[in-house]
């Protein structure tokens, strides 16, 4: 395999040289890595492999001189199909780039293989910061949303809302643990308390027990620090015994708009949660949105809509390098500030942290939704710098490296602990 | 199990031995080896140590269910366990691969010990259903404890270098080592079946009242079988997580023992060769119908129905009956 | 305040209560399993499967033909029910002859077809059965706040439950099961139709295992894999109870959910596994199970 990654790196440096002086097209194979039928297949599944032909029809490949192919699979969230898919697309189709990769153990998995390899690591589905943090890649852009930003949405923000007592109801296993710990960490900041907490085996069916035990606890805030199906059933229950209606206010902390969609509004409403998306959000989402849902037949989570991100920029590095050589165009997608109708105007850090704002939004009661798929009211916007984790505090030994290799770099990690200080 | 029409009553008593091995045999395990050995030039070498892992792991689960009559639908447990110590021990205590192998392998020993020691007061059905639920014990532990990594799993294991000298981080070179221990596997469990240890185990699975009139201590056979089983399921464990760099859920997870199962029925259970060959068709399946998603899982479920009511001699099986050899 | 372990016995009241409302889905399952196991000898692995699909079913009768929930509760155990009657007659129906093991395969291999075709089908999020009119509310107990729904589930459950060990132990139909299973070759002697009543006794297993799956759409939300993590614990309950008798089935399943309902007071994280604990302390003691026979 050694071998392999030198040819294949000697023969991309030669045509690298090569655009310069003919314009031949550029191949590039992208792979879209994702759930196609288990519990993430509604927010990635066929909707990220539209959503990644949309970005490569809105860029214009073509006329460009890019020739894309687009492949897709299902990885079932199992961290060992998706290493054995992306080993093999990599040594036996020449995939350049893996996007999406819900599920962070099939993500820090796949992190990993593309770390030695010639190919681009487009992560939109996936909860994990150890992605830019202690197990980042010089290959990984990290596109939509992580534990952390969901925590200080969510955490922070009701908080400042008046919810300043938690209870948490957490999935029993590592990634329950990290979202409660890290929203923990927040609330405590922004002067809330937690007042206590249960650990729920996952997958859980029945969750009356631990609701009950959240109610008794008087807390203003419910916290579901899980995900899927545990989250709808723990919400679908909570309305049962007239939780919210009693006063206190559930957060789901990792929810999609799709949850909201399974659930109705009737057992949703209420609810609060933070997502870097909604189709509602501007012209620009509502455009592209109508016409995602055309070809889907529903309107985008987040997830998808981070595909299209992370392709369209991806695409545009490409187009600048001329070539698809994994160090360059990821060094070309630091550079080059990100610009899509989706996410607006961002930039992609040094840790490969794709930065752009959160919103915190509340799930619109029955008699306030509009007609379908009108389901949130924007509570608040977090800025990006307040979303992310900052740059110094991930441990991602890129970070270093950038602030050896540029002057810009310390200046930017000022303003991250200066936004900390506040 | 006391079916009568297995293929294993064939006896297995053939005149034309090599080195106590009938030469039909000694010819088939010829071959594969010659084959696996080129195999890595012309298919896709994680891919085929994947088939060789499940393929190990089908051996040492026929040798409990087609030889010792046990239904274990649990062996998710030895497999998953071992292949989370392993990863563990090659990661965090950087132990050189054969070692990492030999803790995960032991691992599953003293589970196989645990757990066989009580499941063995049940007999059939309720065996079945005994080991299935502590297979979830195993589950519940590897999800809660902290050195699993929970859902993530152990990510980014060293395959490291062997006995501290060869690096076998280059997949080829993995692959031959792999090679050799499925291979020194398959033959050990193969040695176990034909010793006189296996022949009593085969009365015992045939007529158990009459085993004990003889004055076998048929729970102390019944016991080390599972051990063995529970040990090699192990050792296939422990090697699959250095081929994957990953020990993750998937393989304490009891649809993994429904797969073992699978294979073992699909290829024909109670034949030295039956559960390779429900490995490598299972294996193949997965991999190459991937993107179908749930349909797969249906392609499964349509195996076993089909397996059960029209050939439970299973592929090997009915080749074995044609030909009138065991196999 | 006096409190109990810590606990305020109002609110250990109401987990009490909650542990009896699931031990309500075991004992209905449990009961299931051991009926179809009393008769045909055969652990039905399918039983989750045929769970899922009673609650399945009841959806489907609401969202495709507006058929309510109190309708769903006769209909949906009867089409399953039907399904369950043709899966014995064209499958199960030729393993008899075969030893045991051989029906928990086919089974198994019945439950992935059925969770795959589902899962195709609906996907894995799940789905949300809005509960009748009678259902929505709820009581205010004094200790805790009481649901409709799940006052239903216990109400039911027991009705059920001890419906069906009533026919079996106090009919002179269950009289002829009972002796079925004990001896079929002489009951056929006596001109009654073995094969028939087996099949029919497989059917009824099926229904009451849709029966939970009506009770659980209102209060789970309805998604394929609801049955899949549920049948394992209910195997263990089989185990600890023992196939002896019907009415160990039903005492096994309510007692169970008592004692993990306060584990999941007490030691929350130790709920998953507190039934398989008891299970393994059992067979160290009574490898039978609590009412079971000797093998």
């Amino acid at each position: 395999m050694v071998r392999q990654f030198a040819f294949a790196t000697s023969a991309l440096a030669v045509l690298a040289a090569v655009p310069a002086l003919a314009q031949d097209a550029i191949d590039v194979k992208i792979g879209v890595l994702n759930d196609r039928s288990g519990i993430y297949s509604d927010i990635s599944g066929e909707g990220s492999v539209i959503a990644a032909r949309m970005a490569v029809e809105d860029f214009g490949a073509e006329e460009k001189g890019l020739n894309v192919e687009i492949l897709s699979a299902d990885h079932q969230n199992k961290p060992d199909v998706a290493s054995t898919v992306t080993q093999q697309w990599i040594d036996e189709e020449g995939v350049n780039a893996i996007a999406d990769v819900p599920t962070s153990s099939a993500a820090l998995a796949i992190n990993e293989i593309i770390r030695n390899e010639d190919a681009v690591f487009l992560n939109s589905g996936a909860a994990t910061t150890e992605l830019t943090g202690g197990a980042c890649s010089p290959h990984t852009v990290h596109w939509t949303y992580d534990t952390y930003a969901l925590a200080h949405g969510t955490g922070g923000a009701m908080v400042r809302e008046g919810g300043d007592s938690w209870f948490f109801i957490t999935a029993d296993y590592a990634f329950g643990h990290q979202l409660e710990n890290d929203t923990t960490a927040v609330i405590e900041e922004a002067g809330g308390e937690v007042v206590g907490s249960v650990r729920h085996p996952f997958p859980g069916s029945d969750f009356s027990s631990f609701l009950l035990q959240a109610q008794a606890s008087g807390a203003k805030v419910i916290g579901l620090a899980n995900a899927g199906g545990d989250t709808v059933n723990a919400i679908t229950q909570a309305s049962e015994f007239g939780i919210t209606q009693a006063g206190q206010a559930l957060a789901g902390l990792l929810m999609f708009v799709n949850d909201v969609h399974a659930l109705s509004l009737e057992t949703a409403q209420g609810l609060v949660l933070t997502e870097s998306f909604y189709w509602d959000l501007n012209d620009d989402t509502r455009a592209w949105s109508e016409r995602y849902m055309e070809e889907a037949g529903d309107m985008p989570s987040m997830v998808q809509a981070g595909v299209y991100g992370s392709v369209l920029h991806y695409l545009k590095a490409v187009e600048q390098v001329g070539s698809t050589n994994a160090d360059e165009v990821v060094a070309a997608m630091k550079e080059m500030p990100t610009d899509d109708p989706l996410f607006g105007q961002g930039e992609v850090r040094a840790d490969g942290r794709k930065m752009h704002d959160m919103y915190l939004f509340q799930v619109k009661t029955p008699e306030e939704s509009e007609g379908d798929w009108d389901y949130y009211n924007l509570l608040a916007t977090i800025p990006a710098e307040e979303a992310f984790r900052p740059l110094d505090e991930g441990g991602c030994s890129l970070v270093e490296e950038a602030a050896a290799g540029g002057a810009e770099e310390p200046a930017a990690e000022e303003e991250a602990e200066g936004e900390e200080a506040n | 199990m006391t079916t009568t029409d297995t293929v294993s009553h064939v006896p297995v008593q053939p005149r034309d031995k090599t080195m106590g091995m009938p030469r039909h045999h000694m010819l088939i395990f010829a071959c594969l080896f010659v084959f696996m050995l080129v195999a890595p030039f012309l298919l896709y070498p994680i891919f085929l140590m994947k088939v060789m892992c499940f393929a190990l792991f089908a051996a040492a689960f026929n040798l409990l269910l087609g030889f010792g009559g046990l239904l274990s639908f649990g062996h998710a447990a030895y497999f998953g366990s071992a292949s989370y110590i392993s990863a563990h021990a090659a990661k965090v205590w950087g132990l050189t691969p054969e070692l990492a192998i030999l803790c995960g392998t032991g691992t599953a020993l003293v589970l196989g010990i645990v757990i066989g020691s009580l499941a063995i007061r049940r007999q059939g059905i309720y065996f079945a259903m005994v080991t299935l639920a502590f297979a979830q014990m195993v589950y519940f532990f590897s999800l809660q404890a902290e050195f699993t990594g929970g859902e993530d799993g152990i990510q980014a294991v060293p395959r490291g270098e062997l006995f501290g000298l060869l690096n076998i981080q280059p997949d080829r070179v993995l692959y031959y080592f792999v090679l050799a221990i499925t291979f020194g596997g398959v033959l050990a469990i193969y040695r176990i079946i034909h010793s006189p240890f296996g022949q009593v185990l085969k009365a015992i699975r045939e007529n158990e009242p009459r085993s004990i009139s003889l004055g076998y201590h048929v729970n102390r056979y019944k016991l080390a079988v599972f051990v063995i089983s529970a040990t090699f399921a192990g050792l296939a464990g422990a090697t699959k997580a250095l081929v994957f760099q990953l020990a993750s859920l998937t393989d304490v997870y009891w649809t993994m023992s429904g797969e073992v199962v699978l294979m073992t029925l699909l290829g024909g259970m109670g034949t030295v060769f039956g559960p390779l060959l429900g490995a490598g068709i299972i294996v193949a399946m997965q991999n190459y119908f991937a993107s179908f998603g749930a349909w797969v899982t249906v392609m499964q479920g349509v195996i076993f129905v089909l397996g059960v009511l029209l050939f439970r001699e299973g592929i090997v099986g009915v080749i074995a009956q044609r030909i009138k050899k065991p196999l | 305040m006096f409190e109990l372990l810590g606990i305020p016995p109002q609110a250990l009241f109401g987990q009490l209560l909650l542990g009896l409302i699931n031990g309500a889905f075991y004992a209905m399952l449990s009961l299931g399993l051991a009926v179809i196991f009393g008769l045909l000898n055969i652990i039905n692995f399918t039983h989750g499967a045929q769970y899922m699909m009673g609650a399945f079913v009841t959806w489907m009768l609401l969202n495709y033909f507006g058929i309510e929930y109190w309708y769903a509760l006769v209909l949906a155990p009867l089409i399953v029910g039907a399904t369950g009657i043709v899966i014995e007659r064209l499958m199960i129906s030729r393993l008899y002859h075969l030893d045991h093991l051989y029906g928990l395969l086919l089974t198994f291999g019945l439950a992935l077809i059925i969770q795959g075709l589902f899962r195709n089908e609906y996907g894995i999020s799940g789905m949300s059965y809005r509960p009748p009119e009678l259902l929505a509310g709820g009581h205010n107990l004094g200790f805790m706040y009481l649901p409709n729904s799940r006052l239903w589930v216990i109400i039911a459950s027991v009705v059920v439950c001890f419906g069906t060990w009533f026919v079996i132990e106090k009919t002179k139909l269950g009289a002829y099961l009972r002796a079925a299973t004990e001896n079929p070759t002489l009951v056929g002697a006596f001109g009654i139709n073995v094969p028939r009543m087996i099949t029919l006794t497989y059917g009824f297993g099926v229904a009451l295992a849709a029966f939970a799956g009506v009770l659980a759409a209102p209060i789970y939300s309805v998604n394929p894999n609801m049955g899949e993590s549920l049948i394992i614990v209910v195997f263990a309950v089989v185990v600890i109870g023992g196939m002896g008798s019907i009415l160990g089935a039903i005492i096994t399943g309510f007692g169970l959910g008592l004692v993990e309902g306060l584990t999941r007071v007490f030691y929350p994280e130790g709920s998953a596994v507190v039934i398989f604990v008891i299970m393994a302390i059992v067979l160290l003691i009574k490898p039978a199970g609590l009412f079971g026979r000797a093998a």
